[in-house]
């Protein structure tokens, strides 16, 4: 709940939940993945007969894996929103950890994915799909971290019973951002590695 | 005035004023060499005195970022500063410094001054923005590190807000950055490269969360509205900041010899660099608009408006006409960076730390604002510099877009210099309007010395 609505005793329900700061953020990212994916779009249409057969060489299992890992952790995530709003404080923490180890997850898959492309030699100079694939990938994996940090930040606060049903503003914030987290992947994946 | 030791922004706000008037004046002289090419030569040439113009903008904006830091951290820690002797100590170091560095500048060719200096120990001069002989260089890092210990240790003996976090990450980043300045590669590309991580994570980059952090305090101070409101804007700017302004160092490296794929990634992330500008104007606008008291200090209040609203067009706009690759394969280095520069730097900078001299000058010579005649003056002061910019940044765009027409993209392209003379009347209507931002700032000092007092209201 925001202090503005604390001060004034508004209604629990909010839209959008968490914090407006952290939609500000989020419209922010969603914007730069934009760009990012209109500018592979546009590539690739100049570039249609090297993106294809590039895109061969991607290891799409790993993808799909991760794209399952990925859903999974919102799932948690998204459990542990409805169990601090049915007041379960232990079980909203394990869910917000059962989010992260699924992030863990997704960049353990991430590794043996990486380190296969660059043990072939193949690095941002490699072309213009590689370029692509590397940068989006790459960027889309720090935002990984950068969500499970949050989302540490969130399950220590949750852990020591800063959250209830009335009041957990922080973990519809840091659940915000991890399902931006997803929605960008589910985009990404069919996008680089899957659509022909 | 909250605590005495604040006041020691004092003198620095004094010299940094100082140093505005010769960089103008250097402005002028060089403005006039563009189109009399002989213009006080052998005396000045036009090598020196551009070097003055743009070294004497970085050290007044140095001494107003340093004294606008010894009056914002002192109030925002709640205690009195760690040590005012220290700074008022620093203060002489680096203003003698500076003075010896024009001097030098101004009396021995160039070369000599590198010999004099020591250069060929360490070989750091000759660089755009970076002339500075190597004593220089080092005094700037002694002063910078004495003076990041003094605010450090006063906020850690006070209370710590956000405005100071923000405010001491962008100052210790600004003191890092510099260090690349004695990064000298043989190797042109590599030294290039490194040579932005100084100019361009300075100013697209730490020098933002000073700007930030200053606007915030003021904004605090003059709208009343409340801090968690501040703090929350300045995380999500500078949050912003960051995330576009690191990667966007890319829209330097198009064509220096670095792969190919910084233009992908200067492209993409510096076109979204307006976005901190443009949350920046929201933000001082919005929180006038919620402000909870009219605060006696109008000329304050419009400052911070001008800085939000020209660091936006100057930073945000002028700079994404010429970043996206395709665009600067023809606009590299032409008038179009000049007038990008130019307002960029009066809009975000110079109107942030003239914005905390504004609010806090009067504090510290005892009255919440000075006399309503002296602020008309001051607003005078304001909109005669800001239009005055506005036309020079006009004019310079005019010049450079029939220099990219008549020099590169024509099917007969001219040579450099005959572009430039069929450009010449923009030069000469830009030195106008510099004559009219000089005759604004002799009309903005000279409002500090109306007398006199605005009361606060109740």
């Amino acid at each position: 709940m925001t202090a503005h609505a604390r001060r004034h005793g508004h209604a629990l329900a909010e839209y959008p939940p968490g914090d407006l700061a952290i939609w500000v953020f989020i419209l922010a990212e969603l914007l730069a993945f934009g760009v990012l994916f209109a500018a592979y779009a546009i590539t690739r249409l100049k570039n249609l007969d090297l993106f294809n057969e590039m895109q061969l060489t991607l290891n799409r299992d790993a993808g799909a894996l991760n794209t399952l890992l990925l859903i999974t952790g919102s799932w948690f995530v998204a459990r542990a929103v409805a169990a601090i709003k049915a007041d379960r404080r232990h079980g909203a923490a394990n869910f917000l950890l059962a989010g992260i180890a699924s992030g863990f997850a997704f960049l353990v898959v991430k590794y043996f994915e990486y380190s296969a492309k660059f043990d072939a030699g193949i690095s941002l100079d490699t072309n213009t799909f590689y370029m692509f694939y590397i940068s989006l990938t790459m960027f889309h994996a720090l935002h990984v971290v950068l969500g499970m940090v949050i989302l540490g930040f969130v399950w220590n606060k949750a852990r020591q019973g800063a959250y209830t049903a009335r009041e957990h503003h922080g973990i519809e914030t840091g659940a915000s951002y991890w399902h931006m987290v997803d929605l960008v992947w589910i985009i990404l994946f069919p996008l680089v590695y899957v659509m022909r | 005035m909250q605590f005495k030791s604040q006041a020691v922004s004092k003198p620095y706000f004094i010299a940094a004023l100082g140093l505005f008037v010769a960089q103008i004046l250097f402005g002028l002289i060089m403005g006039l060499q563009y189109v009399m090419g002989d213009f006080l030569f052998p005396h000045i040439p036009f090598n020196v005195a551009r070097m003055v113009h743009t070294n004497a903008l970085i050290v007044w904006l140095l001494m107003g970022f340093m004294g606008a830091a010894y009056y914002l951290v002192p109030e925002e820690s709640e205690t009195e500063l760690f040590s005012p002797k220290l700074a008022i100590a620093l203060f002489w170091i680096f203003l003698v410094a500076a003075a010896l560095t024009v001097v030098g500048y101004l009396l021995v060719p160039y070369a000599t001054l590198a010999k004099m200096t020591g250069n060929d120990l360490i070989p750091t001069m000759g660089r755009e923005f970076l002339e500075q002989p190597l004593p220089t260089k080092l005094g700037i890092v002694v002063v910078a590190l004495a003076f990041l210990f003094n605010i450090t240790m006063t906020v850690l003996k006070g209370r710590k807000t956000a405005i100071n976090t923000v405010l001491l990450i962008g100052l210790w980043g600004l003191a890092i950055f510099f260090l690349f300045s004695f990064y000298n590669p043989d190797n042109v590309v590599r030294d290039k490269f490194y040579w932005w991580w100084v100019v361009h994570l300075w100013v697209e980059g730490v020098w933002e969360l000073i700007l930030g952090a200053i606007l915030a305090f003021v904004l605090i101070k003059i709208t009343g509205v409340d801090r968690e409101v501040i703090e929350k804007w300045l995380y999500v700017i500078i949050t912003l900041t960051l995330v576009t302004g690191i990667i966007g160092t890319g829209h330097h490296y198009y064509w220096i010899g670095t792969p190919e794929y910084w233009q992908w990634f200067g492209s993409i992330f510096s076109a979204l660099e307006p976005i901190p500008f443009f949350a920046m104007t929201l933000f001082a606008f919005n929180m006038v608009n919620r402000r909870r008291r009219e605060h006696p200090n109008k000329a304050a209040t419009l400052w911070a408006l001008g800085t939000g609203v020209m660091s936006f067009l100057g930073a945000g706009v002028w700079g994404f006409l010429h970043t996206l690759a395709p665009v600067n394969f023809y606009t590299h280095g032409t008038q179009i960076t000049a007038a990008h520069g130019h307002m960029a730097f009066y809009g975000a900078y110079v109107m942030v730390v003239i914005t905390m001299i504004s609010y806090a000058m009067p504090l510290m010579r005892g009255r919440a604002a000075n006399s309503n005649k002296a602020q008309v003056a001051e607003m005078w002061g304001f909109w005669l510099m800001t239009v005055a910019i506005v036309f020079i940044t006009l004019f310079l765009t005019a010049a450079g877009i029939l220099q990219v027409w008549l020099q590169r993209v024509s099917a007969t392209p001219m040579s450099f210099m005959d572009a430039q003379a069929q450009v010449s009347m923009f030069y000469w209507m830009r030195e106008w309007a510099g004559v009219i931002f000089l005759i604004g700032l002799i009309v903005y000092i000279s409002s500090f010395f109306i007398p006199g007092e605005e009361k606060a209201k109740a």
